[in-house]
């Protein structure tokens, strides 16, 4: 009896949460895979059956697979730069040093502004004639560029911002983890003879492992999640050239009122997360972060 | 949403209270594409026709930009509120159509001074306002691409500050000149400035019309992008960075063009008439603005958005969301409207108002696109038409960004847009 | 090991300064003319008129409001839902507990943000469009809140809840008067995540909102420097410093507390 009025508290207490949960998260996932399977309804034709038609559309869509590959070579790009980017701040900043907290607010600044303002800043930047860089390379005695405006820089373009804006915000996760590290640790290893970059390598590293997965799996849900760069910096072009996954959907189903489709692209987006999720459950030690 | 709806009952309510009968509600949406001040003069001649039409309450509802409207348009109309009246982009018509939300025109325009009311506007407006013989759209906030030149950067190169190239091959020839280079080979002054970013097809149509293409049909299902006329548009396009080197080569952006031109990175660019005023204001040097340089002929796109009507009207709202359009047309209020945002008016009978002579007088510039209208087409437009364009701008960007061929992206743009218009013939 | 140590010195530094350059020019060109905005000067003259002009050319003082009752409506929302789900978890045994908890988890990886088409139809059903509620509903819900809230709950040591029990106190006023106030420094720390995440966000608002009484200071400065007659870098930049400023404010006065919180909240 007490215990069942246990379980009916908690529940209750959860139920809020799971009202929103279930109708924004779960529920909608779901529905997304069910919509796939039909038509756009438009106004003169109500939606019907489809069955696997918008898939065999996908396979045959040649943007969606380049804006796939651009997806791929952005995550891949940005996520392992960024992560040794931030690493190399903590380490830094983890020092004492003339001008440490002017260094760290350099570090992270970028983190707190939103990523239209950011992307707008660097719009400027990239200008070709008089952006800064063209101002800086004119100095140097080097040509015009157009970064964002060539197919084979303009993902890179859009790579450097993201990193830029990311790199601060991963160091901070670097940082505490580097403060729980005990200095005793380190300082055995020295009195032992090890140089710092073995200190690094055999002992900081490794006790970093745990932050670095934890910080990997944050960016690559961020490389599905974050495009409002794109929106200022590319419009996805050109040609699709920086274009992502979740751009693309916005496009398809708010550009194009295209609905259905835009639900079998974000069945795409979902795959890869679960397979992310489960991926997490084997790889990533549920004692290191779920206790 | 909430708070329209409250705006609307409180109109209701304040209406209630006044003595008139049958009062008629509308609602109206209009985007701004130009500036705030344009969004004031909207609902400063909204205002201004309701104290002259007794009975008649307009709600004016300011929507953001064009992509705003018409997703607001339709999120109400799908919701079962949509406004009576709105304004939104001419080549959103068959996308509206598709929908199934427009009234014609044509049902309410019954008497003889209605019909000629219809006729009067500019041909090259109303191609992209008509289809199946049927007018859906009344033209309102519409511009053309002009280009505008830089007359000191013409002098400092030898070439007459008063004569612009008419032709594509004065384009090269002057842009020759007029391409500055230092010793190292680095540009510092481009001869031309075609942007190309965002919506390339636009600018581009000017090319295909001169070379006399024409990009889609009047029913909207069908396009001629492999027509080997816009194939040789695209390489003219191509080829004046390319083979000519007179413009920067790779995608160039549609809103930093005006500041190029400023900074004399470039001595021509082409680039909207609704930019007059800001080049006016900002040009730190003299400045022409002349007709798009012809080839085959003269020829420019118009742009810009029109009014609809929306079914769901009751047959007294239409009536009067009818007439306020008839209204807002008129001569005077076209002028106001022009002056105050930039967009050519539609209609051969504003430019004949004292207002717009005067205002005309004081800066001609304003002539040129209403005389290049003669040479103007319908924007492209077509069902499904933001994807249509989109895969039209993704061949155009693939090909000027060296990717493709001109020849090979056109033709996979045509197979990619012939499926999707497949469903609509 | 000095010259180590001057090697490290020197690159600190010469990354801060590369890092801290977009955002010194953009300072820059936002308090010169537009005339210079191309070339630099350093004796340009100092100006405000491009502040005043941003601010003249939008209506962003109500976008400063709408994203100020957005932040704080999520921020409220989240705080109360995320603590009794938390609790819920970290001190009671009901069946099902592991599969609610997966679903918790199952947020952190499938955001709101991706399904967007959905939750699109779902506000358009619920006639919600175009508010400020629309904007917030998906988000109110936290996984990342549950989570973070539950670990510090577990962390509270079970002594003292029972002292309390024995004095009589009810469950929530065990929740109230106990776990909340030691898990003070999550809260800073979720609530600073929180409101920059919510003050920062774009496409879901970008989707939802299309009237100047919605938008939030993102989407409203998207739109104002994508009008359609060009550009003026040094208004834009105006109005990029003013719409981040508030935060970026916060955070150079909070910095060191900002830090701290995070890593207090062990959030490793």
């Amino acid at each position: 009896m007490l215990r069942t009025r246990g379980w009916i508290h908690a529940w209750l207490l959860l139920s809020p949460a799971f009202v929103f949960l279930i109708a924004f998260t779960h529920y909608p996932a779901l529905t997304t895979l069910w919509n796939s399977f039909f038509t756009t309804p438009r106004g003169r034709r109500p939606r019907r059956w489809a069955g696997l038609d918008n898939y065999d559309t996908l396979i045959a869509d040649p943007v969606f697979w380049k804006v796939l590959g651009n997806n791929l070579i952005y995550a891949l790009g940005t996520i392992p730069l960024s992560i040794v980017i931030a690493l190399a701040m903590a380490l830094w900043v983890n020092r004492q040093f003339t001008g440490r907290s002017f260094v760290r607010m350099a570090y992270f600044t970028p983190t707190v502004l939103p990523m239209i303002a950011v992307a707008n800043i660097w719009m400027f930047f990239y200008t070709p004639g008089f952006g800064l860089i063209d101002q800086i390379g004119s100095a140097l005695g080097f040509g015009q560029t157009n970064i964002l405006g060539s197919a084979d820089s303009a993902l890179y373009g859009v790579m450097a911002v993201t990193i830029w804006k990311e790199a601060g915000f991963f160091m901070i996760f670097y940082l505490a983890a580097l403060q729980t590290i005990p200095v005793s640790l380190t300082e055995a290893a020295r009195i032992e003879g090890a140089g710092s970059w073995t200190i690094l390598r055999r002992v900081t590293l490794p006790l970093l492992m745990p932050t670095t997965l934890f910080v990997s799996i944050n960016a690559v849900v961020n490389s599905f999640r974050m495009v409002d760069h794109i929106f200022i910096l590319t419009g996805g072009g050109p040609d699709n050239a920086s274009s992502l996954l979740l751009f693309y959907i916005y496009e398809v189903a708010f550009r194009f009122w295209d609905t259905a489709y835009a639900a079998t692209l974000t069945v795409v987006v979902l795959i890869f997360l679960m397979g992310l999720a489960i991926g997490q459950f084997f790889l990533f030690d549920r004692k290191v972060h779920y206790r | 949403m909430l708070m329209t709806k409250f705006k609307a009952a409180a109109a209701a309510l304040a209406f209630a209270a006044a003595p008139a009968a049958a009062d008629v509600d509308l609602q109206f949406y209009f985007p701004v594409a130009v500036g705030g001040a344009a969004a004031d003069t909207i609902e400063e001649l909204t205002a201004q026709y309701i104290a002259e039409n007794e009975g008649v309450n307009i709600e004016a509802i300011y929507a953001g930009s064009y992509q705003d409207t018409v997703a607001k348009a339709l999120t109400a109309a799908r919701g079962g509120n949509a406004p009576q009246l709105s304004v939104i982009l001419s080549v959103d018509m068959f996308t509206l159509l598709d929908e199934d939300l427009l009234l014609p025109f044509d049902d309410f325009a019954t008497s003889e001074d209605d019909k000629a009311w219809l006729n009067s506007f500019y041909p090259a407006f109303m191609e992209n306002s008509k289809t199946d013989g049927k007018t859906y759209g009344i033209p309102f906030q519409r511009s053309t691409p002009v280009l505008y030149w830089n007359k000191e950067a013409f002098a400092a190169a030898g070439l007459d500050p008063n004569t612009p190239p008419t032709t594509w091959d004065e384009t090269i020839e002057m842009g020759k000149k007029l391409t500055l280079r230092d010793d190292a080979g680095n540009v510092s002054q481009w001869g031309v400035r075609i942007p190309s970013s965002g919506f390339p097809y636009w600018l581009f149509q000017g090319l295909t019309t001169q070379n006399n293409a024409i990009l889609a049909n009047a029913d909207g299902n069908e396009v001629n992008f492999d027509d080997p006329k816009v194939v040789e548009a695209l390489q003219y396009l191509v080829d004046l960075s390319k083979e000519h080197e007179v413009m920067a080569p790779g995608i160039i952006e549609w809103g930093a063009t005006p500041k190029a031109f400023f900074e004399g990175q470039t001595a021509m660019m082409w680039t909207s008439t609704g930019n007059l005023t800001n080049v006016r204001d900002n040009a730190p040097f003299d400045f022409g603005v002349a007709m798009l340089p012809g080839h085959e002929r003269r020829g420019a796109p118009t742009g810009g958005g029109n009014f609809y009507l929306f079914k769901g009207a009751s047959d007294e709202q239409a009536k009067a969301a009818f007439d306020f359009v008839k209204w807002i047309s008129e001569p005077e209020q076209s002028a106001k409207w022009t002056i105050a945002t930039g967009y050519v008016a539609p209609r051969p009978a504003t430019w004949d108002t004292e207002t717009m002579k005067s205002y005309a007088a004081d800066f001609p510039a304003v002539l040129v696109a209403r005389d290049q209208l003669e040479h103007a087409v319908a924007e492209l437009s077509t069902y499904e038409n933001q994807r249509v364009t989109r895969v039209f701008n993704d061949a155009l960007a693939a090909a000027i960004t060296g990717q493709k061929t001109a020849e090979a992206a056109l033709k996979d743009a045509q197979a990619q847009a012939d499926e999707i218009l497949q469903a609509y013939r | 090991m000095t010259l180590d140590r001057l090697f490290n010195t020197v690159a600190a530094w010469a990354l801060a300064l590369l890092w801290v350059l977009p955002l010194a020019y953009a300072v820059w060109t936002a308090f010169h003319p537009a005339a210079y905005e191309a070339r630099f000067d350093l004796f340009a003259p100092l100006t405000l008129e491009n502040f005043a002009k941003a601010w003249a050319a939008a209506p962003f003082r109500r976008y400063f409001l709408n994203t100020f009752i957005l932040v704080t409506v999520i921020l409220l929302g989240q705080l109360l839902l995320c603590t009794l789900a938390a609790y819920a978890f970290a001190r009671y045994q009901f069946p099902g507990r592991g599969i609610l908890f997966a679903l918790v988890l199952v947020q952190l990886l499938i955001m709101p943000d991706i399904l967007i088409v959905e939750n699109y139809k779902a506000i358009r059903a619920l006639d919600l469009v175009d508010t400020i509620p629309a904007i917030a509903l998906p988000y109110i819900a936290s996984g990342f809140g549950i989570f973070l809230l539950r670990q510090t709950f577990m962390s509270v040591p079970k002594e003292l809840e029972e002292a309390a029990q024995v004095e009589g106190m009810s469950s929530l006023g065990i929740l109230l008067k106990i776990y909340v106030p030691l898990a003070v420094p999550t809260y800073l720390a979720y609530g600073l995540v929180s409101v920059s995440h919510h003050w920062n966000n774009f496409l879901w608002p970008l989707i939802i909102t299309n009237s100047v009484e919605t938008r939030p200071v993102t989407v409203g400065l998207s739109i104002f420097s994508s009008i359609d007659s060009g550009v003026e870098w040094s208004v834009i930049n105006a109005a990029t410093l003013m719409t981040s400023g508030p935060l970026l404010l916060a955070f150079l006065l909070f910095q060191r507390q900002f830090v701290q919180s995070f890593m207090r909240a062990g959030i490793k």
